[in-house]
Formats: structure tokens, C-alpha cells, sequence
């Protein structure tokens, strides 16, 4: 078995602040951390190398940086890492990003073919969702979505059955290997590095490829090869929040207060009183 | 690009009816059409959508391209790309739009990466820009805590996938005309990778989280899964559903389905009652749209006050009993 994983660095979204004068996005002081859907991935990946023996080779895009979160991938039980990284590959967008990334994981399969590829459902700074489907269908692997579980994988049938999360229930989904699988946060738990790995992965070598090393065509990939742009990124729009009822001394009197209040509105009331119909 | 005309739009197919989200598609999708000067057309899919071609002609459509095939009954990633992207390729659509629900999102970015051109997810606003006729889509970005503002260059078509429930539904109009097209490509069946081994339909007590018009969420201030537990009775009373913070849901004390926010479910109801919870970015994305919010937490200083139409100070110990009370005391009437 071997399973590529796709790990992306992102800032800590929850720190995201947006200056109201200029609307961009203010970058300094905010932390940047490991994806946390890819950590699921790649903690599923892990636990299916357990099972089933073989490789997982991490593989991230980004700039030099973006090497903490390799290392801290092979401190989490990954064999190897490559880090794709290159001036070229700035300001991709997700299309562009999914053909670095499937050129890459082409290059990767050369020397050792990949059964697998994981990846998060999203990203917490993108939400795009639009990676793992993207370099699917460039390599032209199954696709399975929103997995929650890998169910079976039969390594001489080259087959795997994955549960998946569909509106109104659960999937139980089997498709052909190669496949790529983006994983839902419930999928598993990320597990703590060891100590011997973490300081392992201290000298662990970090492998860089440029778009040349990954046969990229200039055209594809950053700035060039991404079909979108923003125009403008700006906070969302300033809500103070309406009044708010003291209920410590008299929760009765403050919930009749809230409920008056929320009731005014003669149209809503109307709908409510009789049950939206 | 200026063989791409006008919007097509995937349609979704559900208890052999138009789905909301598709109704709603119809209609931002009619204004941009409008907008170009171009024509609004849809694909509809499977062995019933044949059906359902006046209704969507009603609800605007100029053109309905139905590929009734039994294999497009079910959702598959292969078999709906395929269609898709054969259909795209023929009619060359300047914009392309779908919802922002499972199938689309895992069907949208495997079209995009086939056919190339921009792929905007989960937009709130789409408008046509006047001096290019390029598409203008508004996106929540880095989890609800800023939104950006996406434009295609010169590649087409330009996709979007729609959030529900944020564009009104299209005008019905039963006089309306517009043109059947079958489509007459045949699937290649060799090529559909993926079976559905079983499908198990999710267990809900009362309403569907996402269809319900009153929402009852609770956090980590609820303590714990028993006490969560009393969030269902206002839930009843009001004839809603349990949402819950990914807090709640980690702790155990929701099911994971029931988790609204960034990474769990957007709704947008007309009533959202927050409980003993802070209000994260992360949740408030989740339940940002709904018209009215309600927030019962005991510290003033919490954010969830900051977005909440009305807030109520206090435990809610004690604030629930007398609310659901006083709901039951005006729903009787």
C-alpha cells in the first residue's frame, strides 16, 4: 500500500482579522497550523499502514515555511516528505493547485505506484472542498467524498468500500483502487507524536521539488494557470447585536422582555403564531 | 470565450420534485441570464426528470436538457460528470451553477477540473459585471470571518456552487414557454467506477436540521449530555431541531450530524435559539443567515450577543423552563 497524503498550512482561521481601512486580511501574529481535515487524512492513512503495511509519502505546497508542517506529518508516522515549492506556484488558485499537486503525485508514482491519496474534506482558510476532487479527476482515480470511514480494503482486489456522509444519511460506497479519498473531521482522531519520532523528525529530510522537478507546464500552474482571482476581500459586515434582557433578577420578566421583543415584528409574529404555514 | 452563452443550471431531483435549492438556482440564475441578455437553461437527470421539464420551464427556464437514464437515478460522481461535462462541452454555457449540497460540491470541482475555467464555492452573492458581462460571485472565506469577492479571467465556463436558502426562490408562471432537448449521448457504463453498496437514511427525531424554520442549539455551556437533552423540549414545543456547537458534538452529547458551522451544517431558519454557547466564527457561519437569532448565554460579553437580534443574560437554568412555557402558553391559542 502506498497513500499519498496532500497537507496544507493554514492560518489559524479563528484568529483571522480583516482591516476594515484597507480589507486585507491581517496577517501578522496569526499562527499557522497543519490543515486540521488533512491531519484527519493523514491520520486515517496512518491507521491503514498499521493494517495493512506499506508507505506514506506527505506531500505539501507551499512556501519554505510550509516545511514545519511536513515535519510534524513525519513526527505523526509519515515515511517521506516533499515539499512542492517554487516562486512559479504563488498565487494558485485551487485549480492550478490541484494540477501541481496531481503532477507531483504523478512524478511520486514513477517510482513507487500510489494505491491511495488522501486529503481533508476542506480547508479552513479556502473552504473550497475543491482540491481532493480536482487532482481525482486529473489522475483519473476513483473519487470518494465526505468518507467517515474506511470499511474494507482488499489489497488483492484492488478494491476499498468507504462510508460516506451524503445529505439525509450514510453511503456505503466500494470503487477500484487507485483512489482519492478526502476525509470528514469524525473520520479519526490525530494522534500524538512520540517522542523519538518528534526528535526524529528534527533531521528528517525534507525533499523539494520545483515545477520543473515535477514536469509542470508553466502555463498550469500560480498566478497563470488559475482561471480565478479575488477582486476584494473585505470582514463581514459589522453587527452590533440588538438589546439584551438581564435575566439574573428576574428571568421571567426577561424572557416575556425577549419574547415581546422578537414578537413586534407583526409579519414574523404572524408566521410563528401559526407555524409557518 | 464569446462562444460561451448564457447559465446553466444542475438541477437536483428529490421525492420526484424540483428540490428547493434548484427552485432557488432557477431563479438568481433567470436574473443573470437576464442580465446578459442570454438564455436560462437546465439539466435535469435521471428516469424521471423527463417529468419535471414544464415545472422548470414554469420557474424560468428557456431551455431543459433532460438525460433520462436510469443510471443517473442515484448520485454517482462518474456517471454525473460524465453527463455533465458532455453536455457542457455541446451547449457552452458562460455560467454554470449549482447548489451548495453534497452532489454539488463533489460533482463541481470534478466538472472544473475536466473542463477548466473558475469554480467559486458556497457564494451568497452572484452579479454580472457590467463592462465585461464576467460573473461576480461573494464568498465566505477563512471560516465566515471575512468574504471575498471572486472573478473569472477569461476562461469558461465560470461555476459557482450556491448556498441554500440565500437567493429567493424563482416566480412560478404557468403560461410560460421554453424547449424540451433530450439529451442523446448514452453513458459508457464501463466507465462508472463507483457502486452504492447500501444507503442507510439518517434516523431524525422531528424535523430535518437543515429544512427546519426554528433551530435550538446548545454548547458547552449546556455541562452535559443530559442536560442537553432539555434542548429538544423547546425544540418540540416550537416545532424545530437540535443544533449543536462542535464542542457539544465532541463532547458526545449531539450526534455529529447535528453539529451547525463551518464544518458541520449551514442553516438558515427563520428562528435560531442559542444556548450556552460563546458564538466561535466557526458556528456563527453556520447559522449566520437566519432571520432572527436569539442568544441565551450568562456572560454579557459573549460574542454570540454581537450577532443575536435579542439576547437574554443568564443561566439558562433558568431562563429555559419560563421560555418554553411561555412558547407553549402562545402556540396553543
Amino acid at each position: 500500500m502506498h497513500c499519498v497524503c496532500c497537507i496544507k498550512q493554514v492560518p489559524n482561521t479563528a484568529d483571522v482579522k480583516i482591516d476594515p481601512e484597507t480589507n486585507t486580511l491581517i496577517r501578522s501574529g496569526v499562527e499557522s497550523i497543519s490543515n486540521p481535515f488533512d491531519l484527519v487524512a493523514l491520520e486515517a492513512a496512518i491507521q491503514l499502514k498499521e493494517k495493512h503495511g506499506g508507505r506514506v509519502t506527505v506531500i505539501s505546497m507551499g512556501p519554505p515555511q510550509a516545511e514545519s508542517c511536513l515535519r510534524e506529518a513525519f513526527a505523526l508516522g509519515a515515511d517521506a516528505i516533499i515539499l512542492l515549492s517554487d516562486r512559479a506556484f504563488a498565487g494558485a488558485d485551487t485549480l492550478a493547485t490541484s494540477y501541481t499537486l496531481a503532477k507531483a503525485i504523478e512524478e511520486i508514482a514513477r517510482k513507487k505506484p500510489v494505491d491511495l491519496i488522501v486529503c481533508g474534506k476542506q480547508a479552513i482558510d479556502g473552504d473550497t472542498a475543491q482540491t481532493g476532487p480536482g487532482i481525482a479527476t486529473r489522475l483519473g482515480y476513483t473519487q470518494f467524498t465526505y468518507v467517515t470511514e474506511v470499511q474494507d480494503l482488499d489489497k488483492a482486489k484492488k478494491q476499498i468500500q468507504v462510508k460516506r456522509k451524503v445529505e439525509g444519511g450514510i453511503e456505503l460506497i466500494r470503487g477500484p483502487l487507485p483512489a482519492l479519498l478526502t476525509f470528514e473531521l469524525e473520520a479519526a482522531k490525530p494522534r500524538r507524536a512520540t517522542l523519538p519520532l518528534l526528535i526524529a523528525s528534527l533531521r528528517a529530510k525534507v525533499t523539494v521539488w520545483d515545477a520543473q522537478a515535477i514536469k509542470a507546464e508553466p502555463t498550469m500552474i500560480g498566478l497563470k494557470g488559475s482561471p480565478t482571482w479575488v477582486k476584494r476581500i473585505f470582514g463581514p459586515p459589522a453587527r452590533e447585536g440588538g438589546p439584551r434582557f438581564d435575566a439574573q433578577k428576574d428571568p421571567k420578566l426577561a424572557v416575556t422582555q425577549g419574547v415581546d421583543a422578537l414578537l413586534a415584528d407583526e409579519q414574523f409574529a404572524a408566521q410563528f403564531l401559526k407555524g409557518w404555514k | 470565450m464569446d462562444n460561451y452563452k448564457g447559465v446553466l443550471v444542475f438541477g437536483e431531483i428529490g421525492d420526484g420534485k424540483l428540490t428547493p435549492i434548484t427552485i432557488e438556482l432557477l431563479g438568481v440564475g433567470r436574473k443573470l441570464a437576464d442580465d446578459l441578455g442570454e438564455e436560462l437553461s437546465i439539466l435535469l437527470v435521471g428516469s424521471k426528470a423527463g417529468a419535471l421539464a414544464q415545472e422548470a420551464i414554469a420557474c424560468g427556464a428557456d431551455n431543459v436538457y433532460i438525460a433520462e437514464d436510469s443510471l443517473l437515478d442515484a448520485y454517482n460522481s462518474d456517471a454525473y460528470t460524465q453527463t455533465a461535462a458532455n453536455l457542457c462541452k455541446k451547449v457552452l454555457p458562460s455560467i454554470m451553477l449549482f447548489g451548495h449540497t453534497d452532489l454539488g460540491c463533489d460533482l463541481s470541482p470534478r466538472l472544473n477540473g475536466r473542463l477548466g475555467g473558475g469554480l467559486s464555492m458556497e457564494c451568497m452573492t452572484l452579479s454580472i459585471d457590467s463592462a465585461t458581462k464576467a460573473l461576480i460571485a461573494t464568498r465566505p472565506v477563512f471560516g465566515g470571518n471575512a468574504h471575498a469577492t471572486m472573478m473569472s479571467k477569461s476562461a469558461r465556463p465560470q461555476m459557482a456552487t450556491v448556498r441554500a436558502k440565500v437567493f429567493a426562490p424563482a416566480e412560478r408562471a404557468d403560461g410560460r414557454q421554453g424547449k424540451v432537448i433530450p439529451v442523446e449521448d448514452k453513458l459508457d457504463a464501463s466507465a462508472l467506477k463507483v457502486k452504492v453498496v447500501e444507503k442507510i437514511k439518517e434516523q431524525v427525531e422531528g424535523v430535518k436540521l437543515e429544512d427546519a424554520e426554528v433551530v435550538v442549539s446548545g454548547g458547552r455551556g449546556m455541562g452535559s449530555a443530559q442536560e442537553f437533552t432539555k434542548l429538544r423540549e423547546l425544540a418540540n414545543v416550537l416545532g424545530g431541531a437540535v443544533g449543536a456547537t462542535r464542542v457539544a458534538c465532541d463532547e458526545g452529547w449531539a450526534a455529529a450530524t447535528l453539529q451547525v458551522g463551518q464544518s458541520g451544517k449551514v442553516v438558515s431558519p427563520k428562528l435560531y435559539i442559542a444556548i450556552g454557547l460563546s458564538g466561535a466564527m466557526a458556528h456563527i457561519a453556520g447559522c449566520l443567515g437566519s432571520k432572527y437569532i436569539v442568544a441565551i448565554n450568562k456572560d454579557k460579553e459573549a460574542n454570540i450577543f454581537n450577532v443575536a437580534h435579542f439576547g437574554i443574560v443568564g443561566d439558562w437554568k433558568e431562563i429555559l423552563p419560563p421560555l418554553t412555557a411561555k412558547f407553549k402558553e402562545l402556540l396553543s391559542k
